[in-house]
C-alpha cells in the first residue's frame, strides 16, 4: 500500500472529469444548488416560517394531487378555484334604512369530479346591529339554491372589523339544502353540499357550466361595511407537487428542504471529517500513550449505537436545527479518525517528515505543515462520502418526529406523511418527492465521493 | 474491551441521568400532591400546605437519594447496578397487552417480535448477500458485476423506512396483496395466529431484503476479489480444482472473519434501523413502541430501549471482536 500523496491536483481533477458517475454526481448537486437558490429567491420565507402554523394555509386545497396528474385523457378533475373580493361583482342597493350588499361571483365549473370541499370568506366591520349574511348559488340550469341565512355574531365591543368563513361542512348550509333535496330524481345527500350544489338532478353526475354564488349582506346601520369576502373551492389538484392533509403546498417544503438538507449533510460532513483527521493524524504521528488513548475514546464511540443516543440527544437536549447539526457531528468524525491514523502513521516515517523533525521543527507545525495537506484530497473525498448518512440521520430523526418544528425537512413531510397513514390512503405524492429528494442528495455526493476516493485513496486500487 | 463496554454504559448514564433525575423528582412531586389531596388534610392557608407538600417532598427525596447528583458515588454505582439488572422504572403512559406499566415488562414483551423480524431479514440479506457478492466478485467488471454495483449505490441512498412506505403503497394500496399494517388482527391464543404473525411480517420482510441485500453483495465482492488475487487460490486453480468450488467454498470460507465482523454489527445496528421500520409498518416490537413513545413523550420507555439497544450494540460488538480473534488467530485480544 502506497501513501496517497503522488497524486497531483490537475492528475484528479482531469481524472475525475472522466468519471461519468462523478460528473452525475456534480449535476445533481448543481441541480440542488439551483432549487436552493430558487427557493431563497422565489419562495417566500414566511411561507416556510409558518409551514407548521395551519392558519396560513387555510386557503389550499386539502390533500390535492399535483396539477399535471390533469393533463392526458382521463376525467377531468376539479382544479383549485380562489376568488377574491376583486373578481366580485359588487352592488349596493339601499331600502328602508336597509343597505344591502351584494358580492357576487361567477365561476365556469366544467370538471368531470365534483370539489372537495368549500368555503365562503366574509369580513365585515358593523356596530350594536348584527348584518345578516344570506348565500345563494345560481346553477347554470337556472335552479337557484339558497345554501345560507343568518345573521354575523353579535360584535363584542363597539364598532369592530368582523372576518370568518363559513365551510361546506357548515350545519346551516346542509340544514337548508335539505329543502332542495326532492329537486333530485334521483337520492342526494345534503350532508355533503360540495356534491349537491354541483350535481346534474336527472342523473348522478357534474352539472357543467357557469354558476354564480351570491354573497348578499344587509346592513341596518349605516356606518356598516362589508370589508372583503371570497369563494374558496377546494380542488382534486394544485400545483406541481399537491398539497398535504394540512393544506400546505407540498412545493414549498420540498424546495425550503434542499437548504435545509444542504446545510446539514455539508456542516456535519465538513466537520466530522476536520475533527476525525486533526484527530486522526495527532493519534497516528504521536504514536505510543497518546495514540492508544485517542484510539480507546474513538473505540468507545465506534461502539455507540447512533441512532438511539441521537434521539436521546434530542429528546432531553432540544431539537432546533443547530443542535441537531451539532448532535450529527458528534458521531460524524469517528470513522475518519481511523483512516487518517493509519495514513498518518506511514506519513510520519516519510523522509520529509523525519527532516522536518530533525530541523527542530515542533509537532503541531509538522502536523498541520506536512502531513494533513498531503491527506487533503482523501478528505474531500471523505467529506462527500460522509454528506449522504448526515442527511439520512436528520431525514431520520425528523421522520421519527424530532425534528424542528419552525422549518419544513424532507423528513419532517414524511413523519407527517406517516402519521396520516398516506401510504395506505394513496397519497403517493406525499410521499414519493420528499423521498426521493432525500435519495437523490445522497446520491449525488456519494457519486461524487465514490469517484473521488477511486482517484485518491491507495486503498480502492484493487488489482 | 470491557473497559470500553463500562465507558460506554457511563456516558449513557451520563447524558441520561439528569433527565432520569428530573422525571423521578417530578414524580415525587406529583404523588406528594395526589396524597395530600386524597387525605383530605385540613391546612390553615394555602402557604402552610405548600410548606406541608414541600417538607414530604424533600423527605421523600433524601429517602431515594436524590438530593445528591446523578454522578455521586453511591448513586452512580446504584444507577449502574440497577441498569444491569434491567430495573427499568415504571411509564408514563403506555403499558404492555396485559397492562403493565413496568418499563422492564413492556420492553421484554415486544423485544422477541423485533429479533424475529430482524434476524431474519439478516439471516437472507446475508446469504443473498454472500452468493450474490462471491458470483459477481469472480466476474468483477462484467455487466453483472457492474449492475450490482449500481444497486448497491442505488439502496444505500434510500432511506428503508421510505421505501417501506412505497411498498405499502404499491401492494396494499394499489394490489391487495399484504395488508398495510403489519400488526396482526388475531389474538395470540388463537392456534392461526403464528401463521397471521408470518403473513404481516412478510411486507416489511422483504421490504429490508430489498434495500439490505445490495450493499451486501458489494461489501462480499470486495472482500472476495481481494482473496481471489491470493497465491493460494492461483495454486488451487493450477491443481485443477473446479472454480465454484474455489470461489464458493475457498474464498468465501477465508473471507469469513471480516464478513462475520459485517454480519454482527450489521444485525446489531439493524436493531435501531428497526425503530424506523417498525414505525412505518406497525409492527408490533420495540422499533414501534420506540416510536410511540416518542409521540407521547414517554421517557422513562424511551430510556428504557435506548439502555438496551445501546447494551445489545456493545455486547455485539465485544462478541464480534472475540468471534474475529477465534476466526484469525493473528489478532489478538486486547
Amino acid at each position: 500500500m502506497t501513501v496517497s500523496a503522488v497524486v497531483s491536483r490537475s492528475d484528479i481533477v482531469s481524472k475525475f472529469r472522466r468519471s461519468k458517475s462523478g460528473l452525475a454526481g456534480i449535476g445533481l448537486v448543481l441541480a440542488l444548488l439551483l432549487m436552493t437558490i430558487y427557493a431563497t429567491a422565489a419562495v417566500p420565507l414566511e411561507s416556510s416560517r409558518q409551514w407548521n402554523n395551519p392558519n396560513f394555509w387555510i386557503d389550499f386545497p386539502k390533500a390535492a394531487a399535483p396539477a399535471w396528474t390533469n393533463i392526458g385523457f382521463g376525467p377531468k378533475v376539479s382544479e383549485h378555484i380562489v376568488l377574491r373580493t376583486d373578481d366580485a361583482i359588487i352592488s349596493t342597493s339601499s331600502e328602508g334604512g336597509v343597505k344591502t350588499v351584494v358580492h357576487s361571483y361567477s365561476l365556469n365549473f366544467n370538471y368531470d369530479t365534483y370539489p372537495n370541499d368549500f368555503m365562503l370568506i366574509y369580513s365585515a366591520r358593523y356596530g350594536s346591529t348584527q348584518p345578516v349574511l344570506q348565500i345563494d348559488v345560481l346553477r347554470p340550469d337556472g335552479k337557484e339554491f339558497r345554501i345560507y341565512f343568518a345573521s354575523l355574531p353579535p360584535s363584542q365591543q363597539g364598532d369592530n372589523e368582523f372576518s370568518a368563513r363559513v365551510f361546506s361542512a357548515d350545519r346551516l348550509i346542509s340544514d337548508n339544502l335539505r329543502d332542495y333535496e326532492g329537486e333530485f330524481s334521483y337520492p342526494q345527500k345534503s350532508s355533503s353540499p360540495q356534491v349537491m350544489l354541483f350535481a346534474d338532478t336527472k342523473e348522478n353526475k357534474v352539472l357543467k357550466g357557469k354558476y354564480v354564488i351570491r354573497q348578499s349582506f344587509y346592513l341596518f346601520d349605516p356606518g356598516d361595511s362589508v370589508i372583503d369576502s371570497g369563494v374558496i373551492l377546494g380542488g382534486k389538484v394544485y400545483g406541481i407537487i399537491g398539497t398535504d392533509e394540512l393544506r400546505r403546498d407540498l412545493s414549498v417544503g420540498i424546495l425550503w428542504g434542499a437548504p435545509v438538507a444542504l446545510f446539514i449533510g455539508l456542516t456535519v460532513a465538513i466537520a466530522g471529517v476536520i475533527i476525525g483527521l486533526v484527530y486522526g493524524v495527532i493519534a497516528g504521528y504521536k504514536g505510543k500513550r497518546t495514540d492508544e488513548g485517542l484510539m480507546r475514546i474513538n473505540d468507545i464511540f465506534y461502539s455507540l449505537p447512533t441512532l438511539p443516543l441521537l434521539i436521546i440527544l434530542s429528546v432531553t437536549i432540544g431539537r432546533s436545527i443547530f443542535l441537531i447539526t451539532g448532535f450529527l457531528v458528534i458521531f460524524g468524525w469517528v470513522g475518519m479518525a481511523k483512516i487518517s491514523r493509519s495514513i498518518a502513521l506511514q506519513l510520519k516515517n516519510m523522509p520529509y517528515v523525519e527532516a522536518a523533525k530533525l530541523m527542530g521543527q515542533s509537532d503541531l507545525k509538522i502536523i498541520f505543515r506536512h502531513i494533513i495537506p498531503q491527506l487533503l484530497p482523501l478528505t474531500f473525498a471523505s467529506i462527500a462520502i460522509s454528506v449522504p448518512s448526515a442527511i439520512l440521520g436528520e431525514a431520520t430523526l425528523s421522520f421519527l418526529g424530532l425534528s424542528d418544528p419552525t422549518i419544513p425537512t424532507w423528513g419532517q413531510i414524511l413523519h407527517d406523511a406517516n402519521t396520516a397513514g398516506a401510504a395506505s390512503r394513496g397519497l403517493w405524492w406525499w410521499i414519493v418527492p420528499p423521498g426521493l429528494m432525500i435519495a437523490l442528495t445522497g446520491l449525488a455526493f456519494v457519486l461524487i465521493g465514490t469517484a473521488l476516493d477511486a482517484i485518491v485513496n491507495p486503498r480502492s486500487k484493487r488489482r | 474491551m470491557v473497559i470500553v463496554l463500562f465507558a460506554t454504559l457511563i456516558l449513557t448514564i451520563a447524558l441520561l441521568g439528569p433527565t432520569m433525575d428530573k422525571i423521578l423528582t417530578d414524580a415525587i412531586k406529583y404523588y406528594a400532591v395526589e396524597e395530600v389531596n386524597q387525605k383530605d388534610l385540613k391546612f390553615a392557608n394555602a402557604a402552610e400546605r405548600q410548606r406541608y407538600i414541600d417538607a414530604q417532598v424533600s423527605r421523600q427525596i433524601q429517602t431515594i437519594g436524590l438530593d445528591e447528583p446523578w454522578y455521586a458515588p453511591k448513586r452512580f454505582a446504584n444507577t449502574v447496578l440497577k441498569v444491569m439488572v434491567l430495573d427499568l422504572g415504571r411509564s408514563n403512559y403506555l403499558t404492555s397487552e396485559s397492562g403493565s406499566p413496568k418499563v422492564q415488562d413492556i420492553i421484554l414483551e415486544k423485544m422477541p417480535k423485533t429479533v424475529l423480524l430482524f434476524t431474519t431479514s439478516t439471516l437472507i440479506v446475508t446469504v443473498i448477500g454472500l452468493y450474490l457478492g462471491a458470483f459477481v466478485g469472480n466476474r468483477s467488471g462484467s455487466v453483472w458485476d457492474r449492475l450490482n454495483s449500481t444497486f448497491a449505490v442505488f439502496s444505500t441512498s434510500f432511506p428503508t423506512w421510505w421505501v417501506g412506505m412505497l411498498m405499502i403503497f404499491a401492494f396494499a394500496f394499489t394490489y391487495h396483496i399484504f395488508p398495510s399494517q403489519a400488526r396482526p388482527l388475531t389474538p395470540p391464543s388463537d392456534p392461526s395466529y403464528a401463521l397471521d404473525l408470518l403473513y404481516h411480517m412478510l411486507l416489511p420482510l422483504i421490504t429490508i431484503v430489498l434495500v439490505g441485500f445490495g450493499a451486501w453483495a458489494y461489501t462480499v465482492r470486495y472482500f472476495v476479489i481481494g482473496i481471489l488475487g491470493e497465491d493460494y487460490i492461483a495454486a488451487k486453480r493450477a491443481a485443477g480444482v473446479r472454480e465454484s468450488r474455489i470461489v464458493y467454498s475457498h474464498a468465501l470460507k477465508n473471507a469469513a472473519p471480516p464478513i462475520v465482523t459485517v454480519v454482527a454489527l450489521s444485525l446489531a445496528g439493524s436493531l435501531s434501523g428497526a425503530i424506523t421500520i417498525e414505525a412505518v409498518f406497525g409492527w408490533p416490537g420495540m422499533g414501534s413502541l420506540y416510536y410511540q413513545a416518542i409521540g407521547f413523550l414517554d421517557i422513562p420507555i424511551i430510556i428504557g430501549i435506548t439502555y438496551v439497544l445501546t447494551v445489545i450494540f456493545v455486547l455485539t460488538v465485544f462478541v464480534t471482536d472475540l468471534i474475529y480473534a477465534y476466526f484469525d488467530p493473528r489478532v489478538k485480544v486486547g
